[in-house]
């Protein structure tokens, strides 16, 4: 990929950190990074994607230690969870020969996994050997018949969230308006209902939670053209230029694709979450205000009292036990507001939270919801976390499976909020879920367990005994 | 002797191999406060990350030098210099290890070159032991990583005998021990338990059973590696009676260690299954001229009797295992043992030890292969990592977990495979399995005069 096409990635007009002077990503720092690479957010953002074959190219360990490691859920294909990579070796570096090895994989993925296409993705080595990976996948394409994809997306090019806006770019440049929609089947047509058609990006069904919110869509004659990418087929990505409106859910990672979108097909967008019951309801009322249509909108309001009157009966005995309970949130972007609300509905008390990846537009209404002296963390330091629990006798900390063993080593209770989590707190009868979650750990017997020391151990000994272990073992025995 | 076939097919399909790198990077995490930084993509190291907090359950130090694409295109050494400093500076580690990738080595990043640049420019950071290991993804595998890194410590932190002045045996009950990437912190544990048996001191190289068998500390939180090897230790391997080597991969990082020390080794390509523990025994009753303890024979009298119990199960049972090179050649001598076939045997590279193997054949190739194989020649039971979960699956039968990954079950990390109590735990729980499969089960006959009414096709 060339340097330009990176920086008109980076340059995101939709984006409000576009405006900061650390538009698109900052230069790493040696030694202190942490997150991944721009292959790791395009691989993210588009492995759900469930009939494709994606075939990684490159050397082992972009594939090797990745593949299969994602909570997201499909409704039928499993092909995305078969581990596809050129497992490029070093006479293929030296020699060159990645782009033959690259040509034969992608028949030997059709031919023998038959996928609705194939998705190339490049990886560090090939880009900087020079393999003409788009040349590569064209040619393919011809000669085999099947849709190849190239998703050039090197390591080295950038951050995980230039990776999710590569990914977003190929799918608009290459997959998106090469396919009109399927008619209406039969059951929707009997209805008396106006059918209306959206996508969803930037919802990847983790844990199925997706599959909380697609029947109240389904009531109000919302058809999901494409979820990009949870659950998604390749033939619903083709059709996505033909939406009535867009959600871009819970991240702006791929916000370019609703943009270019909007700008090629004129679906206007909006951004919103459905985690917590008053984001799924302005969710729904965002989509009745975007389309426009009277009798969507009264619908609407009607399915959106009827389900918190429901969810708000469900939840009751979760708040007793949650009532002023205290959080810490580490989580990024649109997450560190959405999740606020639906924390604060069940009562508990925000004391603080990330802000990493954040927009001023996010922090403003984080302060909308915590008030002015909301306390946000830019650097969340596993330390620094450690010592804010401690300063504000925080009851458990929300926040990505990466701090999930900090957490637990300084025995504080945690619940998991990113993709690798294994339940689905989106829609209304998430909450449930989110709230059984938090009080199974809150209220767990073993906190008192891990954090007693023995009858004979008192904190003074336990030093000592470390101290001696010490001695002992620089001593050594002679 | 197995014949060898090697990969044919372009593309690898669920692969079986993880990199170099990270196995370059666990060796490290055997070190106490110590930390591996990958010399690549912030990706190498996310991925690695991510690959071993799901199978240990761990929290686990490892930095990048998050080359760009500046640094990929303009040189990265400057990269290397920054994140040793910003690393000592911050954290004072015990121990620094550099293992490069496949972008850094295609880049044809000087490593060397910079760590002696660091030195000449932070002097102040003299006293952090920096290891830099080539170890690029397009070669190897895991296990190879895992031996390279051992090498590069020795070269660079073990001192020769002449200058340090160590002598083999000075300290007579200390034991040197090169452990290769295949045995768990469980399989660690239990060496160490049977060599204190005898009165010796193990000095475990590296000992991930002290940093990542999943303890909870009393500190809250650490930067680095909580226990493991002391790097102190490295000076005085010299004054030691022996050292064990367990792996055949680490043949080139013992003959280095001989090299350098003078110190006599006895290798071993694994400890699994009776025929290779007695072999630690004798030698470490040799050693120590101790008796062999009372425990030990009663360890190895159970796991005769448990041969017996389970040999009816197990005999001529048809397993296929796809596994990294020493630990497919563990598995397969110990199911061997006990009258198993290994009908299908796959590993992820080359390796001279593959010959070790006992089956017809071992296939270079991946868990399609694996599969494959499975298929062709009717295999009962698969023994391979967590990925082998959808094979398992489409195939129908049961799958063991062993190796790297183990992500979907607690504990793989912390089992025990080795010496006569781990050998005996792995035949009862592959006996159950098998048990399960009721293989002697007759299919139901309902004769054409049958009287009966009742007649089901299949028994529930």
């Amino acid at each position: 990929m060339k340097q330009k096409d990176i920086t008109a990635l980076l340059d995101e007009p939709a984006c409000a950190h576009n405006k900061k002077s650390k538009s698109g990503c900052a230069k790493p720092k040696p030694g202190a990074t942490a997150g991944g690479c721009a292959f790791d957010g395009a691989q993210i953002a588009l492995l759900p994607i469930a009939d494709v074959a994606h075939i990684v190219h490159g050397s082992i360990a972009c594939a090797g230690s990745s593949w299969d490691n994602r909570g997201t859920r499909s409704s039928g294909s499993h092909l995305f969870r078969i581990g596809m990579t050129t497992d490029m070796t070093e006479q293929d570096v030296i020699m060159g020969r990645g782009e033959k090895r690259l040509f034969h994989s992608i028949k030997q993925a059709i031919d023998s996994y038959h996928p609705a296409a194939v998705f190339v993705y490049n990886t560090c080595v090939p880009a900087l050997i020079g393999d003409d990976v788009e040349a590569v996948c064209k040619s393919a394409a011809e000669r085999w018949g099947t849709p190849v994809v190239p998703v050039d997306a090197a390591g080295f090019y950038g951050t995980k969230n230039l990776g999710n806006r590569i990914a977003g770019e190929s799918m608009v440049k290459y997959v998106c308006g090469t396919r009109e929609p399927d008619p209406l089947p039969e059951v929707s047509q009997n209805k008396s209902i106006k059918i209306h058609d959206v996508n969803l990006v930037g919802e990847y069904n983790i844990a199925g939670e997706l599959w909380h919110v697609l029947p109240l869509l389904d009531e109000l004659g919302l058809r999901v053209l494409c979820t990009l990418s949870g659950d998604a087929r390749y033939r619903e990505v083709q059709t996505m230029h033909r939406s009535e409106a867009n959600m871009m859910v819970c991240s702006k990672a791929m916000i370019n694709v609703a943009r270019k979108l909007q700008d090629a097909f004129g679906s206007p967008w909006f951004e919103g979450s459905f985690y917590g019951v008053r984001d799924v309801s302005q969710a729904l009322r965002d989509f009745a205000r975007l389309i426009d249509d009277a009798d969507l909108t009264q619908r609407t309001e009607t399915v959106i009292t009827r389900e918190e009157a429901l969810i708000d009966e469900k939840i009751s005995p979760w708040r007793e036990k949650l009532k002023g309970k205290k959080v810490l949130l580490y989580t990024g972007g649109v997450k560190s507001w959405s999740v606020i609300a639906a924390l604060q509905d069940l009562g508990m008390e925000v004391v603080a939270t990330g802000t990493k990846k954040s927009t001023e537009d996010d922090k403003a209404r984080i302060r909308e919801l915590m008030g002015r002296d909301a306390v946000m963390l830019e650097d969340g330091n596993p330390r620094a976390l450690i010592n804010i629990v401690r300063d504000n006798q925080v009851d458990i900390l929300i926040a990505g499976g990466r701090n999930m063993y900090t957490a637990l080593k300084a025995r504080i209770p945690f619940l998991d909020i990113n993709q690798e989590r294994e339940f689905g707190y989106a829609g209304y009868t998430g909450m449930v879920e989110l709230a059984r979650q938090m009080v199974l750990t809150i209220e767990s017997p073993i906190w008192s367990a891990v954090r007693q020391p023995a009858s004979w151990q008192t904190s003074k000994n336990r030093k000592d005994d470390e101290n001696s272990q010490q001695l002992t073992v620089n001593k050594g025995v002679g | 002797m197995p014949e060898i076939i090697k990969r044919k097919k372009a593309l690898s399909v669920s692969p079986l191999k993880a990199s170099q790198t990270i196995g370059a990077a666990l060796a490290f995490l055997g070190f106490h406060r110590s930390i591996p930084m990958l010399h690549g993509s912030q990706g190498c190291t996310a991925f690695g990350k991510v690959f071993f907090v799901r199978h240990f359950r761990e929290p686990i130090p490892l930095q990048t030098t998050a080359m760009d694409q500046v640094s990929t295109v303009m040189g990265s050494e400057d990269s290397v210099i920054e994140g040793l400093k910003t690393i000592a500076e911050k954290n004072n580690p015990s121990l620094l290890g550099v293992p490069t990738t496949g972008l850094s080595e295609t880049q044809g990043s000087d490593v060397n070159m910079a760590v002696s640049e660091f030195r000449k420019k932070y002097p102040e950071y003299d006293s952090v032991p920096v290891v830099p290991v080539s170890t690029p993804d397009y070669s190897g595998c895991l296990e190879s990583g895992f031996a390279k890194a051992l090498e590069a410590i020795i070269d660079t932190l073990v001192p020769n005998a002449e200058e340090r002045g160590t002598v083999p045996g000075k300290r007579r009950r200390q034991i040197n021990v090169l452990v290769g990437s295949f045995l768990t912190p469980g399989d660690l544990e239990e060496l160490k338990d049977i060599i204190e048996a005898f009165g010796l001191r193990p000095v475990l190289i590296p000992d991930l059973s002290d940093s990542l068998d999943g303890h909870l500390d009393s500190a809250d939180f650490s930067p680095l590696t909580i226990g493991g090897t002391d790097v102190s230790e490295l000076n005085n391997l010299g004054d030691s009676l022996a050292t064990l080597v367990v792996g055949d991969s680490l043949h080139k990082a013992a003959d280095k260690l001989k090299q350098r020390t003078g110190v006599d080794d006895y290798r071993f390509e694994h400890l699994m299954g009776l025929e290779a523990t007695d072999r630690l025994i004798q030698v470490l009753h040799d050693l120590s001229g101790e008796p062999v303890p009372y425990k030990l024979e009663r360890q190895r009298a159970q796991l005769q009797d448990a041969m017996l119990d389970t040999h009816f199960m197990l005999g001529m049972t048809r397993f296929a295992v796809a596994a990294d090179p020493d630990l497919l050649v563990g598995l397969s001598q110990m199911l061997a043992g006990v009258g198993g076939e290994i009908v299908a045997a796959v590993s992820p590279v080359n390796a001279p030890g593959l010959k070790q193997v006992i089956a017809d054949r071992v296939k270079v190739g991946d868990l399609e292969d694996l599969e494959q194989m499975a298929r062709d020649n009717r295999a009962e039971v698969l023994i391979t990592n967590s990925h082998g979960v959808e094979s398992a699956h489409r195939l129908e039968i049961p799958l063991l977990r062993a190796g790297f990954p183990q992500y979907d079950t607690l504990g793989g990390y912390q089992k025990t495979w080795i010496a006569y109590r781990g050998a005996r735990q792995v035949l009862f729980e592959l006996a159950n399995i098998l048990l399960t499969l009721e293989k002697g089960e007759i299919h139901p006959y309902q004769s054409i005069y049958a009287q009966k009414t009742d007649f089901r096709e299949h028994l529930i």
